[in-house]
């Protein structure tokens, strides 16, 4: 085996990770980006990115297929890893996409629809609750937790979204950043080793690399 | 709502060029695509969308290449549309580094394909293109009253050439319901004329369904921009000409918006 990769990209066979990829090389363009799902690789890795585009089931059923649960579980207790808005998502408890699916319960929480969550707020004013679903693009993020990821990036910066389920800020002990879409999202959680959006850091422009650029330096450390 | 309106400038791709018609025919030649997008880019447009017009197929090859130039470095997304009619089509472009995908013939020819489209890449990146044409008037009961009752738009394919019978605005619910996430609604009345949005038809839309609508065809002027956005309620306001031929910059009419009140990303 050759040297340890130094940002190891999982690839469970959903949606595209060019852009991840090409983002991440970007803004280090002297670092091994590799794309892959070798489980053998991803654990030898000096950080780890999580992404995920499409519906959970499939993410979620892929993941485990090719064995990539465990891996993600033990990177996430070990070394820097970034997970990305459906990889945000696969770390949560439990999801109610596709009649409820169980994920890899790194954090203890729910993945919720906003068409129910809606519903539910008797607080919401009528134009909140006709909201668009999916929530789709640039809202701001207020950084409700210093942390070494936001270097460089100002409070209340926009970053692109676009999805339909999400973790409640309120209810998420880990939220280091907020976004108001009819109720407070969970835009940001971060915990020891651990930070995940539910944006797409990759195509949010300027900040978006930003943050890739922080995670790409980041030595893992954080402490709330 | 801290959620932005989009400004998204589009290119109309031919062969590796992008191109620019007025109502679909007189083409005009202005530039290489990733050259255009990456301009956008640092002006702040909120996303690209590109129109693949190419007909035979060794321009489809072209348009892969293309993508994949732009995708590694124009960090916004992009949305891809012309000629998607098989779920390889869209793995190839979403493999190529689009982020959307535009579909409009084959959805009228094959709903279905909209649904197993959804289904298996998500509705995040379904986007249902509409060209539609106005086939009576809606009434205006004032002088300034932009948006009128009644009236009725019918969708068009071949480049505005054959009438298909679809309501645009039931067509719109319908797509929404096959898991389309997102509306793009070109007037084709309006394209190129410079004039401004069909706004009639663009509040029709957004009031319809519950997805995002992006308003197209038509824009001369700030003004316009705006007004898709204030009157005809659209999320998202797309525009070719005017950026293209340097009339203004995509700053210049974000600046513009945000100074009416209107949510807007500003770099």
């Amino acid at each position: 085996m050759t040297t340890a990769v130094d940002v190891a990209v999982i690839d469970y066979g959903m949606g595209n990770l060019h852009s991840v990829a090409k983002a991440l090389q970007r803004v280090a363009p002297k670092a091994n980006v590799w794309v892959g799902d070798d489980p053998a690789i991803i654990r030898r890795a000096n950080r780890v990115v999580y992404p995920g585009v499409g519906a959970i089931r499939d993410c979620m059923g892929e993941v485990r297929r090719r064995g990539l649960d465990e891996v993600i579980v033990e990177v996430a207790r070990s070394k820097p890893l970034l997970g990305i808005c459906v990889g945000m998502q696969g770390l949560m408890h439990h999801s109610s996409e596709n009649n409820g699916i169980d994920c890899l319960d790194v954090f203890p929480d729910e993945v919720v629809f906003f068409g129910d969550a809606f519903a539910k707020e008797s607080c919401l004013s009528s134009a909140e609750q006709r909201l668009k679903v999916p929530h789709m693009g640039w809202n701001t993020v207020q950084q409700c937790h210093s942390h070494p990821l936001w270097k460089g990036i100002k409070n209340n910066a926009r970053f692109y979204f676009v999805h339909s389920y999400f973790v409640n800020a309120k209810s998420c002990l880990s939220t280091v950043g907020i976004t108001q879409y009819g109720l407070d999202i969970a835009a940001a959680i971060a915990r020891d080793n651990i930070f995940a959006v539910q944006f797409h850091p990759e195509k949010s422009h300027r900040d978006g690399l930003q943050l890739l650029d922080n995670f790409m330096q980041w030595d893992g450390n954080y402490s709330c | 709502m801290p959620l932005a309106k989009r400004i998204i400038p589009c290119l109309d791709v031919d062969n590796g060029r992008v191109v620019k018609g007025v109502q679909f025919v007189d083409i005009r030649d202005a530039g290489d695509p990733v050259e255009v997008a990456r301009r956008y880019n640092e002006q702040g447009a909120d996303e690209i969308t590109f129109l693949d017009i190419t007909a035979s197929h060794e321009g489809r090859d072209t348009t892969l290449h293309t993508v994949e130039r732009m995708a590694s470095e124009v960090f916004i997304p992009l949305t891809v549309g012309g000629g998607v009619r098989e779920l390889e089509d869209i793995r190839r472009l979403l493999n190529a580094g689009a982020d959307k995908v535009a579909i409009n013939t084959a959805a009228i020819f094959n709903p279905k394909f909209v649904r197993e489209a959804a289904e298996r890449f998500g509705s995040q990146c379904i986007v249902v293109a509409i060209d539609a044409k106005q086939v009576s008037a809606p009434s205006y009961a004032h002088a300034n009253d932009q948006l009128g009752s009644g009236g009725r738009w019918e969708i068009f394919t071949h480049g505005g050439r054959k009438p298909t019978g679809l309501d645009a605005v039931e067509w719109a619910v319908k797509m929404v319901g096959y898991g389309a996430g997102e509306i793009l609604l070109t007037s084709m009345d309006q394209d190129g004329v410079k004039q401004g949005f069909d706004l009639a038809l663009t509040h029709r839309v957004c009031a319809a369904v519950n997805v995002p609508v992006i308003a197209s065809g038509g824009v001369g002027s700030l003004q316009h921009l705006a007004d898709g956005v204030s009157v005809g309620g659209a999320d998202a306001v797309l525009a070719a000409s005017i950026f293209h031929f340097g009339e203004y910059t995509v700053a210049q009419a974000k600046q513009y918006m945000a100074e009416r009140g209107i949510e807007m990303r500003l770099l």
